[in-house]
């Protein structure tokens, strides 16, 4: 069996044509997982167990003459600060590492119910926070297109293991851009759908307002069915929403003929380099498959990157209250008091980026600094929104850049945070404005490193940008 | 640091000085679960076995409103008169400590749940309002335990149940003026609170707890003293004293020549001082910010109208009722209508019996008396409201004599009967017909020669005596001014 090159239909159709079993598929993708994994260190660790026992589930359904699920015996791995009972999940951070959740995410359960299999728990930037994923405490992971480069982050594990081949789909988290950059980088689909679609209970929170759970696939109507078996109200986030799930890998035919889609003028303009010319080939191949393309304005977006580190460096400040060496996380051994023990064992377990990024948030909403910073980061907010709002009443979709540039080298810039920060410019405007937003392949440069364009729709438009995905799936992209 | 005021300042110097004091109330919610998550409220669980990954602040979890909370809490605050804010929203109050697990409280902060409430008091006959500056909701910490344990000496304990409690915060005004306004305020809120069934409001368990903000300025001066939030002020009593206190300690150190700092002070009851806990360069920053896990929370007219039209009848209007219906004294009315449990039981009896004040009397004696003797709560008593107004009724109807009266409820206090099976059981029925009567007078009549010649000789007290013979002879039964009429008739 050819794990690698799988896709949940062809799962579908061979366990329906009793071709194999769910039980044997877990534990080939298993073994082939646990081989091609040294390769990249995609995969922190593996649960066979669950697996197994999942992928047992679907076959005992299919003996039964039952309907499997939409992912049944689909390997699917998860980004490690996505909470799975009984199996260590550590957000990347020495402060949990060994720590094992009494409760799954509301989308684990959700994945598993539609006969997903969960092979293991993905490496990724620690509570999520990085571009490049060499913020875990648990080493970096490399990009399986070009093994000296990062695969982006924060949720570089879960893209690499579906570009690798070591996982059919995956789950990852998006904050200001860790599902679509890495998912960029290594060359496959990655979704960050609208805010409160997929419900955030059992993801660790980094920034609550911005967190999304999403999928990565190999291709638009395999992310579009994870999407579908994950989303939807769950009572236990006050912020998911009862919007319907329509089927999103049932996509109408027709292509896009006639679609208007904007291009954003402030994300082209300093884009000269080889991404920009692929972006540029993109936006041609749209034109081509019959789409109206023109230019809009967002012109709030400079006003993004500050507000974005604002307003998720105040709440990640916040979340990351919890992890004080009380309870669950590890404590510092050495401690005379109650603020050494605190500060002791924070100041072990955190690496330097979450230090970083706790001191900013804990700057910013300080007495004194709140409305000069954390107030005037949400009017920003609102403005980034409102430019969504008014391009959305001109056009059905936006295509942009996904990031500036495409996989950098491991290491190139870990000693410039400003650096790292700017491969968000792109994808944080989406995530602020709380709308879908995915990234698909876009061609590869003559180095051969893959690029993504970004498709952005309005709130809940999930099933036009899948629309528009799909049809640039199929045209073959920039080529 | 401050100087330590050495001697208590004097009353003439206290007598030139105003105290200025508000009160941070916190009041647990009588609610079945807590305010996030489903998890019960209940006390005296074995610590951490009422928790969740919600209250126990795992990662991930998220916390979900209760929707009884929040009806709890508008219940209070409409019962404090505030104005239920159309929307409201919670923040988050971070700081570290080993009981709140999650690294911050669950609070509201500039957009409270409810606003511009007042409270009428009233001191020595003068009514006041005290106001009401806001009624916000949050969750409450866990607890450390710091005894008990094998390891007590060097360790502490964190037991979770508490954690995620649903809690109001009431914040008054700065409008009161000595200790004794501010105990009757307190008595005021506990009374209201209790009398909608928000909450217990039991001191004893924290369920009411309360923190002062005090300062002192000269009389007729126009702006406030620095002030000192006092803390630990865990009951009536304590409140009393904490405040007295603190206004002689600050008056003290002002007419000494020193300044107040504003602080935050504990109350220490055992040697009945306030000490500084922790100075304003200590200051938390608590860094508030709208929770982001929680929608805004919006209450809508309807809803609230609802809540209104369902608000039981408040203490003090229920006392001005007492009085102008039944007629009641003041105190009377102030003491039916110190719990609701009592005032129900109280309406019950006057209903019943017809004689509202005849129903008080017996409410407020032989029943409180009975309900103390016992150690029980009104809602205990053996005694029903019910079989206390017919009792009450009989012998406002004059079917019983007070003496039979005192008897027959000793007996239904034992049993828990009705009075009227009891009558019957035990023949206690009071003997009203002068038929019946008639035998027993004339037998007095012939026994007492002597007496009969004293009365007919114009000495008619004599009466007493030969009234006496008959209610001997019936056993307290006969009809006192049935068997009065019949002598003055045969004798006259």
């Amino acid at each position: 069996m050819d794990i690698a090159s799988l896709s949940i239909d062809s799962i579908r159709e061979g366990l329906l044509s009793r071709r194999f079993s769910a039980a044997e598929l877990a534990a080939d993708a298993l073994r082939f997982a646990e081989a091609a994994n040294p390769e990249t260190g995609a995969y922190l660790r593996f649960s066979p167990e669950r697996a197994l026992a999942s992928a047992r589930r679907v076959d005992e359904r299919i003996a039964r003459g039952e309907d499997p699920g939409p992912l049944a015996g689909v390997p699917v791995a998860v980004k490690d600060v996505i909470l799975t009972k009984g199996v260590t999940t550590t957000c990347g951070s020495k402060l949990l590492a060994g720590y094992v959740p009494p409760y799954d995410a509301t989308a684990v359960v959700r994945m598993e119910e539609a006969g997903g299999v969960i092979l293991g728990k993905t490496n990724c930037d620690e509570f999520a926070m990085g571009s490049s994923t060499e913020n875990s405490a648990f080493g970096p992971v490399r990009n399986p297109v070009a093994l000296d480069r990062v695969p982006g982050g924060s949720s570089g594990g879960s893209a690499a293991a579906v570009a690798q081949g070591t996982a059919v789909v995956a789950l990852g988290s998006d904050t200001g851009g860790s599902i679509r950059q890495p998912a960029s980088f290594c060359g496959v689909v990655g979704v960050t759908p609208t805010y409160g679609r997929v419900s955030r209970f059992g993801l660790t929170a980094f920034a609550s307002s911005l967190d999304h759970i999403g999928p990565f696939a190999r291709n638009v109507k395999d992310a579009a069915t994870l999407l579908r078996a994950i989303a939807g109200r769950d009572v236990r986030d006050s912020t998911s929403a009862g919007v319907p799930v329509p089927d999103y890998a049932a996509l109408p035919g027709g292509g896009v003929k006639g679609l208007k889609l904007g291009l954003p003028r402030e994300y082209l303009k300093d884009l000269k380099s080889e991404t920009g010319a692929l972006i540029s080939g993109g936006v041609d191949a749209f034109q081509r498959l019959g789409c109206e393309v023109r230019e809009i304005s967002l012109p709030s977006t400079d006003y993004a990157i500050a507000c974005y580190y604002i307003i998720a460096t105040a709440e990640a400040s916040s979340n990351l209250a919890r992890f004080d060496g009380v309870r669950y996380t590890s404590r510092s051994a050495s401690s005379e008091t109650l603020a050494d023990m605190y500060r002791n064992s924070r100041g072990e377990g955190f690496g330097a980026e979450c230090k970083r990024r706790i001191m900013l948030g804990t700057y910013v909403l300080s007495a004194g600094y709140y409305d000069a910073y954390y107030l005037k980061a949400q009017k920003a907010r609102a403005l980034i929104a409102g430019d969504f709002a008014r391009a959305f009443e001109e056009v059905d979709a936006i295509v942009a850049p996904v990031s500036p540039f495409p996989a950098f080298k491991l290491g190139e810039k870990v000693d410039d945070p400003l650096a790292m920060y700017l491969s968000d410019i792109y994808t944080i405007t989406g995530s602020l404005a709380g709308i879908p937003c995915m990234s698909v392949p876009c061609g590869k440069t003559a180095g051969g490193l893959p690029v993504g364009m970004q498709i952005l729709a309005t709130h809940f438009g999930e099933p036009v940008m899948f629309r528009v995905a799909s049809a640039f799936e199929q045209a073959g992209g920039v080529n | 640091m401050s100087l330590s005021a050495s001697a208590p300042a004097t009353p003439e110097a206290i007598a030139r000085y105003e105290p200025v004091i508000g009160l941070e109330v916190h009041v647990q919610l009588a609610t079945a679960t807590k305010i996030f998550c489903g998890c019960p409220t209940s006390f005296g669980a074995p610590p951490n076995t009422n928790v969740c990954p919600v209250c126990l602040g795992l990662p991930g979890a998220l916390p979900v409103l209760s929707r009884e909370a929040v009806e709890l809490a508008v219940k209070a605050a409409l019962a404090l008169n505030c104005r239920v804010r159309p929307q409201s929203r919670f923040a988050r109050k971070n700081y570290f400590y080993p009981d709140l697990p999650k690294g911050y409280q669950i609070s509201m902060y500039d957009e409270p749940l409810a606003e511009n409430g007042y409270v009428d008091i009233v001191l020595e006959g003068a009514p006041k309002r005290i106001g009401v500056t806001r009624v916000h909701m949050e969750d409450d910490a866990g607890k450390l335990l710091h005894e008990g344990f094998r390891d007590s000496e060097g360790c502490s304990y964190v037991d979770l149940n508490r954690s995620g409690t649903p809690l109001i915060e009431i914040v008054s005004e700065p409008d009161m003026r000595s200790s004794d306004e501010a105990y009757a305020y307190l008595t005021e809120v506990k009374q209201r609170l209790q009398f909608i069934g928000v909450s217990t409001c039991d001191m004893e368990k924290g369920h009411l707890r309360c923190d002062a903000n005090v300062s002192v300025r000269l009389k007729g001066a126009e702006r406030f003293g620095t002030r000192a939030e006092v803390k630990n002020l865990n009951s009536f009593r304590f409140l009393k004293l904490a405040l007295d206190y603190e206004i002689s300690r600050q008056v003290a150190l002002i007419e000494s020549g020193g300044q107040v700092e504003q602080e935050t002070r504990l109350y220490n009851p055992d040697t009945g001082e306030t000490a500084g806990m922790r100075g304003k360069e200590h200051a938390h920053d608590y860094r508030y910010f709208p929770e982001p896990d929680l929608l805004p929370l919006r209450i809508d007219e309807p809803w609230l109208d609802r809540l209104r039209a369902a608000m039981p009848e408040l203490p003090a209007r229920k006392r001005a009722r007492f009085i102008e219906d039944y007629g009641l004294r003041e105190y009377d009315a102030e003491v039916l209508t110190a719990t609701r449990a009592g005032s129900e039981y109280f309406e019950t009896v006057a209903t019943v019996s017809g004689d509202p004040k005849s129903a008080a009397h017996w409410v407020m004696g032989d029943l409180m008396g009975l309900l103390k003797a016992e150690g029980k709560e009104i809602s205990e008593s053996p005694v029903s409201a019910r079989h206390l107004g017919e009792l009450v009724g009989l012998t406002a109807k004059g079917e019983l004599s007070g003496k039979l009266a005192k008897e027959v409820f000793a007996k239904m206090s034992a049993s828990g009967e009705a009075p009227g099976a009891i009558i019957e059981r035990e023949g206690l029925k009071q003997i009203s017909d002068s038929g019946a009567l008639e035998k027993a007078v004339e037998d007095a009549i012939a026994n007492s020669p002597k007496q009969v010649e004293q009365y007919k000789g114009g000495k008619t007290t004599v009466l007493n005596f030969l009234v006496g013979q008959v209610m001997r002879a019936t056993r307290g039964q006969a009809n006192v001014a049935v068997v009065t009429e019949l002598f003055k008739r045969k004798l006259g």
